[in-house]
């Protein structure tokens, strides 16, 4: 009885607090955004094509059955027809359905196509999932480091730690050390597991790929506008799989060299903490 | 069995059902099965009800209020498994048990006492799989599809689970060979199969089906137990096993499920449109077709749930093309519906609102499907709330709603008292609203990048899930009512005549209402 009066007691004070915070993260997102690279673009595109496919099919047949259940009414005196049969309505509802498959089976297979190209990459980085944070390797750099949720969420995310999660900055969000690219450059990502699968997602980049341990799968992408992108592993991975962002930043090309020759200027003893670190990561 | 049907008949009374507890334990009686196996579902509901319920208050709001995360993993996968396995499909498998015999004009299934079995196995297996809860380390909780290496790392519940979801499916074969063998073999005669009733011809093709790929299932979960147990690499990498060939058994059994799941839900709603509409059901044949074909479909894109996977470009696109042709039997069929209500006459009682609530609900379903077809926008909505949305659009307002309607339309028929219509009512507007709430908003968050299966989320996501929350508080309370009305209908009420609606096609409306313990003794004659 107490347990009851104690959850209704905690469900009235978030329904208070929430009237009281909702402008705080006031965000009622309703659509994919277009993204970043020319993948998320064009998945966009296939998106909202099919989305008004949807659309116009939606209220046409909606239309006729509204119409139908309006206009023959029995309690209208409405006497029922006996037909109940046409081919030639049912040849066409299904020769028009097919035909409009065909008109988005085109723009699929190009976009496809499109992601799974991965030839001209200028860099290759290796992601390694594991429960519960990700391997950056810098494959021709010789740069690698681990990346986890920030410290200040972890905190906020714990039961009961009477954080309120919309006072952290990028809560859930947010990473120790995140993934550094250069901009305009076409990069090809190798992904792969030590434990269990993951999936690495980045919307804006329009890329979700599964990370398995044994396989090694590929994709590219390439960023034009440098920024800062975030992301979360997108395959059940045990009791974090909540807590395991992705953060990408991307900086112009000379920045990121600049960042990536002081990594390389500490290499040494970052290679030596990142093997200790791997033989001690997946508990 | 000729001679207990004259011996029966020279007392000149129904021969009725034993008394007690030992009635339920031991019957062979289709009618009495189909009734276990509904008060089953029902209970069931409320039990992976309460766990979609601790999943929603959860989330609620940002941050972890009241489960831990892995418990959270323990409810949602708990929670899937208790509502495919232990109240969706078994509703369908008591309106099989119930109507299918008395559709064809038969006395009862013809394998009574498997039939008994079938539904017997369901409780125990119910329990086992619940009790892992209690179990050291919680019960599964690594989705409801198992997928490895993670469901490797489960606790004691591991191997309750699997032999949970053995029994349930042998539970589900059994009553498969008797729905098959019972259509083919005890039809009235005259009744040809292209003059089955629908709902009929749709359990034919689920069982064929279930018979298709719950031995694939089982197959996969014992090669799960023996990596366990018997060290074996089946799905280690490590060993030289194979991760993605346990998801590619798991889907070839798992996207005919999803079929399995919503065909006889179409064979219902097949039912109550022309009742209401007064016209018989539009395109009989080609919904006989079209429910062949969508069968035959399931069987050949079971890797559209694995699109992110990484496989090679011709098998995405094959899988992808495959995929999106499944649009067009269920277009037909959609189409058809429409069909028979256009110049119909047409009433809302309770079991139309749910058939065309149903109708619309379900397109909405279909239409998310579509879209999830096509390979590269599905990169983006895999593993998100798009999904959730999706998938809960077919199964809840789906399947649900149809099992609900059908419980409406034949609970006279049942019972020979007919519900409570303005609370029938009620009943739907209230699921309606709600369940749109729930799952509406559900699609909005997918596209904005919340993934699926995650205890708490970034705090833009959170307005939405407030208003889910709100929705699936909403609808799993609208659900009591239910319970009122159907233990309402039983204890009393308005008395049904035999043929209950208005212009009911079919041979269970000449039996009168409530239907005798035994029917169809001697077989109709079908012209």
């Amino acid at each position: 009885m107490s347990l009851l009066r104690s959850l209704s007691g905690r469900i009235l004070a978030t329904v208070v607090s929430l009237l009281g915070m909702s402008a705080a993260h006031a965000d009622w997102q309703l659509n994919l955004p277009p993204g970043v690279t020319e993948i998320s673009r064009r998945i966009y595109d296939l998106h909202m094509l099919v989305l008004w496919v949807c659309v116009v099919i939606g209220v046409l047949v909606f239309g006729v059955m509204i119409y139908a259940m309006v206009a023959f009414r029995k309690k209208d005196g409405v006497k029922p027809a006996t037909w109940d049969h046409s081919t030639t309505a049912e040849i066409i509802w299904t020769v028009i359905p097919v035909m409009v498959l065909v008109a988005l089976a085109i723009p699929a297979a190009r976009t496809l196509v499109f992601i799974e190209d991965t030839r001209g990459a200028q860099m290759n980085i290796k992601i390694t999932g594991y429960q519960w944070k990700w391997n950056y390797e810098y494959l021709d750099e010789g740069v690698s480091f681990f990346s986890s949720l920030a410290r200040t969420s972890n905190v906020a995310r714990q039961k009961d730690s009477g954080i309120d999660p919309a006072s952290v900055e990028n809560y859930l969000l947010e990473v120790d050390r995140p993934l550094v690219l250069p901009a305009g450059v076409k990069i090809r990502y190798l992904l792969t597991s030590n434990d269990v699968n993951h999936a690495w997602w980045v919307l804006d980049f329009g890329i979700k790929r599964d990370a398995i341990p044994g396989y090694i799968n590929e994709g590219w992408f390439q960023v034009d506008e440098p920024g800062v992108y975030r992301g979360q592993c997108a395959e059940l991975c045990g009791k974090d799989h909540g807590f395991m962002p992705i953060v990408v930043e991307v900086l112009p090309k000379a920045e990121f060299d600049a960042w990536l020759a002081a990594q390389q200027a500490d290499a040494a003893p970052a290679v030596a903490a990142t093997a200790s670190a791997a033989v001690n990561g997946p508990q | 069995m000729s001679a207990t049907t004259e011996h029966a008949h020279d007392h000149d009374h129904d021969h009725g059902p034993a008394r007690g507890l030992m009635r339920w334990i031991t019957t062979t009686n289709h009618k009495d099965i189909g009734t276990m196996y509904l008060v089953f579902a029902l209970t069931m509901l409320f039990v992976g009800g309460l766990m979609a319920l601790i999943v929603r208050a959860e989330l609620f709001q940002p941050g972890i209020q009241f489960v831990n995360p892995a418990f959270f993993n323990q409810m949602t996968t708990t929670h899937a498994l208790v509502m495919l396995f232990g109240m969706i499909m078994p509703a369908f498998a008591g309106f099989a048990n119930w109507m299918i015999p008395m559709m064809i004009g038969a006395p009862d299934m013809a394998l009574p006492r498997l039939n008994n079995w079938s539904f017997w196995l369901l409780p125990f297996a119910a329990t086992m799989l619940l009790s892992t809860l209690f179990m050291p380390g919680g019960g599964p909780a690594a989705g409801w599809t198992m997928y490895p290496p993670l469901s490797l790392q489960g606790g004691d519940s591991f191997p309750f689970t699997i032999f949970a979801v053995h029994l349930l499916g042998i539970s589900s074969i059994m009553a498969s060979i008797n729905i098959i063998v019972t259509i083919l073999n005890m039809r009235a005669p005259g009744m040809t199969l292209l003059k089955m009733p629908l709902f009929v011809w749709t359990w034919l093709i689920t069982a064929y089906l279930l018979i298709g790929v719950m031995p694939v299932l089982a197959g996969g979960v014992t090669m799960l137990l023996t990596d366990q147990f018997f060290g074996t690499s089946f799905f280690q990498a490590a060993g030289g096993g194979d991760p993605v060939l346990f998801q590619h058994i798991f889907w070839f059994f798992g996207h005919p499920e999803v079929y399995i799941i919503i065909l006889p839900a179409f064979g219902i709603v097949s039912h109550i449109i022309p009742t209401f509409s007064r016209k018989p059901l539009f395109g009989h044949e080609s919904m006989v077709f079209a429910t062949a074909s969508i069968g035959f479909l399931s069987f050949i894109v079971w890797a559209h749930h694995m699109f992110t996977v990484g496989m090679p470009l011709a098998g995405t696109l094959f899988f992808m093309m495959s995929t999106m042709l499944i649009a067009v039997p269920t277009g037909v069929k959609i189409f058809n519906w429409t069909a028979t209500m256009w110049r119909g006459s047409i009433s809302f009682e309770t079991p139309m609102l749910f058939a065309v609530g149903f109708l619309f609900m379900f397109s909405i379903g279909g239409f998310s499907g579509l879209m999830m077809a096509l390979a590269p926008v599905d990169f983006q909505y895999h593993d998100t709330y798009f999904i959730v949305a999706h998938f809960h659009y077919v199964m809840v307002p789906g399947a649900l709603f149809a099992a609900l309607g059908g419980a409406y339309y034949w609970l006279p028929k049942w019972t020979g008292h007919m519900y409570d219509e303005k609370l029938g009512k009620v009943h739907f507007w209230l699921s309606t609203i709600f369940v749109n709430l729930l799952f509406f908003p559900q699609h909005f968050l997918g596209l904005a990048g919340m993934p699926r299966r995650i205890p708490d989320y970034a705090t833009q996501f959170a307005d939405w899930n407030m208003w889910s929350s709100v929705g699936a508080f909403g609808f799993g309370f609208s659900q009591l009512l239910f319970v009122y009305i159907v233990i309402k209908c039983v204890r009393g009420g308005e008395k049904a005549s035999a043929k209950v609606w208005d212009r009911p096609f079919g041979l269970e409306w000449t039996v009168p209402s409530p239907a005798p313990y035994h029917t169809f003794e001697k077989a109709p004659e079908i012209k």
